[in-house]
């Protein structure tokens, strides 16, 4: 049984390796997209980049800003192009980047599938 | 080539040791992020897709073996063990950390490199022929204005916040290979009849958003007068260039809307309250520098070469690449290596590691200790015996560094676009790659001959699409990747910004838009002539027939 | 306001007049367009006066004011609006000796390139403590461009490589 939520998650750039990361539930910044709190309502969202800004300002990323994303069967497939090549790495070198350290997106980027 | 004396070593150290400063203040939170982009920004660090990008300076494209073996040192310490070549000669590497990066710029520091202004709202790197010194139509090397200018430009505390970035480019040749005319300052250079050396001043050229060709603002300006007048220019473009959107700031949106000889009286009357200094010191230093660029021992040679001869004929393959990836040397015997960094199907102005130190190695033991990187992403030796040439080309064939598609179809030049980029609104490499692979057959190549193919991933224009003879550009429609096409552009002494054909295409059908566009061109061409001047001569309307017609 | 000058905090001793209204006693700083309109009465006051310039104010323009004028406030608007470096550079080479001081969005990254150019005292605020300033203001040890108004810690590199014979090459400098 399928089960789609679409939503908003924030994604940033860690602050020290410039490594594209991802919101949790709990506070903390995955690299891997799956790991994302999805904000299903504009308040949930709102407090998403209000937590974003505080680690902003203690120097763990930088430059974060919400997306709009939805989960599927428990993975997360960002809307845009662009943030699925953030939550995958470079299509022409697939042994670099996230998707070749196990923590890439379920969903490749250029086609979405 | 230039070496540093200890002015030129202590200042690279001292930035280096400011950069760690500010570094250390960003991460501890006393730079907020809008303060430290500009500061990083004028150290070539920028923040990327996947993680930081740092873009070293290669001033006017020259290096040593040295420093094309700390490159590679640093793409394997640093970095996944390789680095890009672009289009402004530099080389950029993609996986850097803030926290290594005042330690690379140690390690660069170390062989007389740096990342200065590499980026960010200054003067950036001083480009040019890639060929200077070495080509047999030059008049005379461009190099040491491009390192004077380099100096000049560096740190300058009246033009560290420009509008906008600021790109200068010089040549020597008559066959403009710098695109000076689509740069924001190009710089000329002629003789007169007395044989005196001036400069033609060329202002407001530029691609991206708004591609236009720059106008002549002197016609023969002295070499001395060279840094007065640029400051000039550069104070005019300070004071009154566009601050309030950012895709009118270049100059050449000042040069447009003030009319070009409004724009010329503004630089003349500035240029002309000058303090009446003397210019004696430039003198002395243009001198000191040009002693270094003085032109190489070379051996006394026949122009003829039987070894190199005997090789082309006993080996088809290397016949091939002989005739397609020399460039005419101006010294008999000689010739200049262009190596292609565009295998089949490969990524376009990439190096490994290895293939950096292999590089290194060739031009050690056979081009005078000196490399050059092309606008076109490749990397050329430019003093080689002809003699030695069949040597060179076994070493780059077991390298990978062997495609002798050098100046054809698939010599294609590609920003890194959106598999990189964070500006990007499409992926430029796969696009690349297709048409590369498509293009395969090396008689194909040949056949079609001469072609500057050119790949953007967006509107920013870094793969420089408005001036191939063929380009493309990579734009977003409702989130899908899209691709329009252009012709009839070049960056050569008679430059044109190319046009859009029409309506765009998706990714998968663009290396076949360009075939039937390169079969157009072969049945309508006359007997050797090359894809611009057939373009030039027919115009559009036989490529739109051809790519549009309803079937 | 703090105010930097020398790497050292100073007092401010002048008075900020306004584009209209009563004028301050003492030495006293008007915006330019109050300038042009009062500068017969402003001219003839025996105390120091003053101008604040934006940034698309044109230095000639003050040219037949600066023998009168002691200081000269130009503004950031924000830290990478660079128009007063050129001002102020203009100013100089027009001749003002005067104190030239940068106001608005003053960051210490950027204090060395402002006092090449020729400023001498900067509206700095609360957010960096004094050895920050100091510390930027000293980064750089080198400078390859000749004719900058301030040879501070900097040399000019260029000069130094050609002035060891004719020392009659050296540009003069001010401050």
């Amino acid at each position: 049984m399928t089960s789609t939520e679409k939503g908003q998650l924030v994604t940033a750039n860690r602050l020290r390796d410039g490594i594209a990361v991802f919101l949790t539930r709990s506070g903390q910044w995955s690299e891997t997209i799956d790991d994302a709190a999805l904000a299903l309502e504009p308040q949930a969202a709102a407090a998403l980049e209000a937590r974003a800004k505080d680690d902003e300002k203690a120097t763990l990323v930088t430059g974060a800003y919400l997306i709009d994303a939805e989960r599927l069967n428990s993975r997360i497939r960002a809307a845009h192009i662009r943030e699925r090549m953030r939550a995958l790495g470079p299509t022409v070198r697939l042994d670099h980047g996230k998707q070749a350290e196990g923590k890439g997106a379920g969903f490749a980027a250029p086609e979405g599938v | 080539m230039y070496r540093y004396d200890e002015f030129d070593h202590q200042f690279v150290r001292d930035r280096t040791n400011q950069f760690r400063d500010q570094a250390g203040r960003r991460l501890s939170g006393e730079l907020t992020e809008d303060e430290f982009r500009p500061l990083r920004l004028m150290n070539g660090l920028y923040l990327q897709l996947h993680a930081y990008m740092l873009r070293v300076a290669i001033p006017y494209g020259t290096l040593s073996s040295k420093q094309m073996r700390q490159l590679a040192f640093i793409a394997d310490k640093w970095d996944k063990g390789y680095g890009h070549f672009t289009t402004r000669q530099n080389i950029q590497y993609n996986w850097i950390k803030l926290e290594d990066t005042a330690d690379i710029l140690d390690a660069l520091a170390d062989v007389e490199m740096h990342a200065i202004q590499t980026s960010g709202n200054c003067i950036r790197n001083v480009t040019t022929d890639h060929w200077a010194g070495a080509a047999a139509d030059e008049i005379a090397d461009p190099r040491p204005v491009g390192e004077l200018l380099r100096q000049w430009s560096s740190l300058h505390p009246e033009f560290s916040f420009l509008p906008r970035k600021f790109k200068i480019a010089v040549t020597g040749a008559p066959n403009d290979r710098a695109a000076v005319k689509v740069h924001d300052i190009g710089l000329r250079l002629h003789k007169n009849a007395e044989g005196a050396i001036g400069w033609e001043v060329i202002v407001g050229g530029g691609l991206g958003r708004t591609p236009m060709i720059g106008v002549t603002v002197r016609d023969f300006l002295p070499e001395l007068e060279l840094v007065g007048y640029l400051e000039a220019i550069m104070r005019v473009y300070n004071l009154y260039g566009r601050r309030d959107n950012k895709y009118k700031a270049r100059i050449k949106i000042l040069v447009h809307e003030l009319g070009a000889d409004k724009f010329k009286a503004e630089v003349e009357s500035e240029y002309a309250k000058r303090p009446q200094a003397s210019t004696e010191v430039e003198e002395r230093e243009l001198k000191r520098i040009a002693a270094y660029f003085a032109a190489p021992q070379l051996e006394k040679l026949p122009r003829w070469s039987a070894s190199f001869e005997e090789a082309k004929l006993g080996n088809p393959a290397f016949s091939r690449w002989a005739r397609n990836n020399l460039g005419a040397h101006r010294a008999d015997g000689y010739a200049i290596v262009n190596i292609s960094l565009k295998p089949d199907g490969g990524i376009p102005g990439d190096a490994t590691s290895d293939q950096m130190r292999l590089m290194a190695e060739l031009a050690e033991r056979y081009s005078l200790d000196e490399l050059r990187v092309s606008h076109a992403q490749n990397v050329v030796l430019p003093h080689v015996k002809k003699d030695d040439v069949f040597a060179i080309w076994q070493a780059l064939e077991a390298a990978g560094l062997g495609a002798a598609n050098y100046g054809l179809a698939g010599d294609i030049i590609a920003c890194p676009g959106l598999d990189y980029c964070a500006l990007a609104t499409a992926r430029a490499i796969p696009i690349a790659q297709a048409i590369s692979r498509k293009f395969s057959d090396s008689a194909k190549q040949d056949e079609i001959g001469k072609l500057k193919i050119n790949i953007s991933g967006c509107i920013n224009a870094c793969g420089h699409h408005h001036v191939g003879h063929i380009g493309i550009l990579g734009l977003d429609k409702k989130g899908e990747e899209y691709y329009q096409i252009t012709l009839g552009g070049s960056s050569a002494e008679n430059a044109s910004i190319g046009s859009i054909l029409g309506p765009g295409f998706a990714g998968h059908e663009v290396a076949d838009a360009i075939e039937t566009i390169l079969d157009t061109y072969l049945k309508l061409r006359g007997p050797g002539e090359e894809f611009l001047a057939a373009y030039r001569r027919v115009g559009a309307k036989p490529f739109k027939e051809a790519l549009y017609a309803t079937a | 306001m703090p105010l930097l000058k020398n790497n050292t905090l100073i007092a401010e001793t002048w008075a900020h007049a306004d584009a209209e209204g009563e004028l301050p006693t003492g030495d006293v700083v008007v915006p330019f367009a109050r300038l042009l309109k009062n500068w017969e009465q402003l001219s003839q006051r025996r105390d120091k006066l003053g101008v604040s310039l934006v940034n698309i104010d044109r230095a000639e323009a003050l040219s037949t004011f600066l023998p009168k004028l002691q200081l000269i406030v130009l503004s950031f608007p924000a830290f990478n609006d660079g128009r007063a470096y050129s001002l102020a550079r203009q100013l100089r080479q027009m001749g003002y000796r005067g104190e030239l001081r940068a106001t608005g969005n003053v960051l210490p990254d950027q204090l060395q390139f402002m006092l090449q150019v020729g400023f001498d005292t900067f509206e700095i605020g609360e957010r960096f403590p004094l050895s920050t300033w100091q510390q930027a203001s000293k980064q750089m040890s080198l400078a390859y461009q000749r004719g900058l108004f301030r040879r501070g810690s900097e040399a000019e590199i260029w000069t130094e490589r050609h002035t060891d014979a004719e020392p009659w090459l050296e540009q003069p400098h001010a401050g």
